[in-house]
């Protein structure tokens, strides 16, 4: 005959393991919600944060990216794809920069290696589309992302500065 | 006008149907809010907001639920017995509707005060197992025929558990009349004189029974989200698994209903001076759909094994025992006479 344990048969029979639940999610159950209201409400994101990519300009209007091609070498996933030539005054541009966002990683790696800080991962997260075809970006609508973003990935791009 | 009613075969039948109508039709109103009360209290447990988006407070989220359900497409999945298949749902709806007619919301409101009330309960809500059984097997699915399988051991099983418990609340009682069960609890100290004090045990186990029967977590296995994906509702889409849904629910707050007139006096006042009414019936009704709330937020699924292990095991032995223990305390009028109250019942 094994031993009876009496302590565990009677909480058994009191339901003490019910009762300390319940106290429990009634304890809960008066706690401040966790829930944020997204499309109303927003989570912090940090200056770090990865995002939408965006190609910045100078203020006076040049581009930056000089078509040195580092981020194309880097993309572990093979998404940026650049062509470039001379422009009349003589200076390196592209004229092809395309990234593959169904490709991308958002890794980080691209505005990592940019000497320029010309290529960036914004704060925008919220580009889902419709078709795949809208998601393969050209030149034309990154620059335009770093015309949207510029305010916000330069604040970013200042507050991250230290501890980089 | 009123002989019309009371004394013509037409003016009792529309009188009957009018009853069951208003009962019905309140009821069904009562859930959709009961099932949003349902989503709030279980998402405040886990500290998420809930439904808020529909209405003030998302109160008219079910109503939103209810046009998404109905305008959906229905699917029947290829090999499906088509009529069973509809069948179902139906039952399932169906007979935990029509045991409402022999609940008394107050002193006379009831739509049939019929003398073998908790005879007609037990009857129509074994049925209610057809339903389930029913919708697992006409769906030619296995998680649904799992899920139907599992349904009706477990539902079976617990039904003698609450059998026997009620049996003991009628030899107290002495009347399967659910109004007379109701009066009997009538006493000079109020809260205590109802039946919860005498039968305290047994007001946890058929608590815990009534959570078996319904298919609630802790005892969810025919569903069992995780494992059977959604058991014998799998295959079910649209309006039947509405149906299912509504009938499911249904048969959750007729239980609270129940466990309010059976252990904790109907529409009786809790404080002696207090006067009686159906205020108190819905509000005993709210406090227990709040504790059946509750228990699906906080406890986790049983095993199949421990399930049958605590029916057959524990409850059916403890509450077989607890039935011959009230005939020997009705018979010789043990504790002051607390078991036997045959003054109305007879």
């Amino acid at each position: 005959m094994a031993q009876i344990d009496w302590t565990r048969a009677t909480k058994y029979f009191l339901l003490w393991d019910f009762m300390v639940g319940f106290k429990l999610g009634l304890k809960y159950f008066f706690r401040p919600k966790a829930t944020l209201n997204y499309p109303h409400e927003k989570g912090y994101l940090s200056p770090r944060f990865r995002g939408e990519h965006a190609l910045r300009r100078y203020p006076n209007g040049e581009e930056r990216c000089i078509a040195c091609k580092l981020c194309e070498a880097i993309c572990p996933a093979q998404a940026i794809t650049i062509d470039a030539e001379p422009r009349e005054d003589g200076s390196r541009r592209t004229t092809r920069y395309d990234i593959d966002m169904t490709k991308c990683i958002y890794c980080g790696f691209c505005q990592e290696a940019c000497p320029v800080d010309a290529i960036v991962e914004g704060p925008n997260f919220e580009f889902a589309t419709e078709t795949r075809e809208e998601l393969f970006y050209d030149k034309e609508k990154l620059l335009e992302n770093g015309a949207i973003w510029e305010a916000e990935i330069a604040r970013n791009l200042e507050m991250d500065a230290p501890y980089r | 006008m009123a002989d019309f009613f009371y004394n013509t075969n037409l003016g009792i039948f529309l009188l009957v149907t009018g009853e069951a109508l208003l009962v019905i039709v309140l009821l069904l109103v009562a859930l959709a809010f009961l099932m949003y009360a349902d989503r709030k209290i279980w998402a405040a447990v886990q500290m998420r907001k809930g439904p808020n988006i529909v209405g003030v407070f998302g109160l008219l989220q079910s109503f939103a639920d209810f046009i998404k359900y109905i305008v959906k497409e229905i699917i029947v999945p290829a090999g499906a017995d088509k009529p069973v298949y509809f069948l179902a749902p139906m039952i399932t709806l169906v007979f935990p509707l029509i045991v409402w007619a022999v609940i008394p919301f107050n002193e006379g409101w009831v739509v049939s005060d019929m003398n073998v009330g908790i005879l007609y309960i037990m009857a129509a809500s074994s049925l209610v197992v057809y339903g389930v059984i029913m919708g697992g097997w006409a769906s030619n699915s296995k998680y649904a025929f799992l899920g139907a399988l599992r349904s009706a051991a477990q539902m079976i099983s617990y039904e003698v558990s609450i059998g026997l418990i009620i049996i003991g609340v009628i030899l107290s009682t002495g009347s399967l009349n659910l109004s007379d069960i109701v009066h009997a609890q009538d006493g000079k100290y109020g809260f205590f004189s109802w039946y919860w004090l005498p039968q305290l045990p047994m007001v946890v186990l058929f608590f815990v029974s009534a959570l078996a029967e319904t298919n609630r977590p802790p005892f969810d296995l025919p569903e069992a989200e995780s494992e059977l994906v959604a058991g014998y509702q799998v295959e079910y889409s649209s309006t039947p698994f509405l149906l299912f849904m509504i009938g499911e629910l249904t048969e959750v707050v007729f239980m609270c209903a129940l466990i309010s007139v059976l252990f904790f006096g109907g529409w009786l006042s809790p404080i002696p001076g207090l006067p009686d009414g159906i205020l108190w019936m819905i509000a005993k009704m709210a406090f227990f759909f709040f504790l059946f709330s509750m228990v699906k937020a906080i406890t986790p699924r049983y095993r199949y094994d421990q399930l049958m292990r605590l029916g057959w095991k524990v409850f059916l032995p403890f509450s077989l025992g607890w039935v011959v223990f009230v005939a020997f305390a009705a018979q010789f009028g043990w504790f002051g006479g607390a078991y036997a109250r045959w003054a109305v019942g007879g």
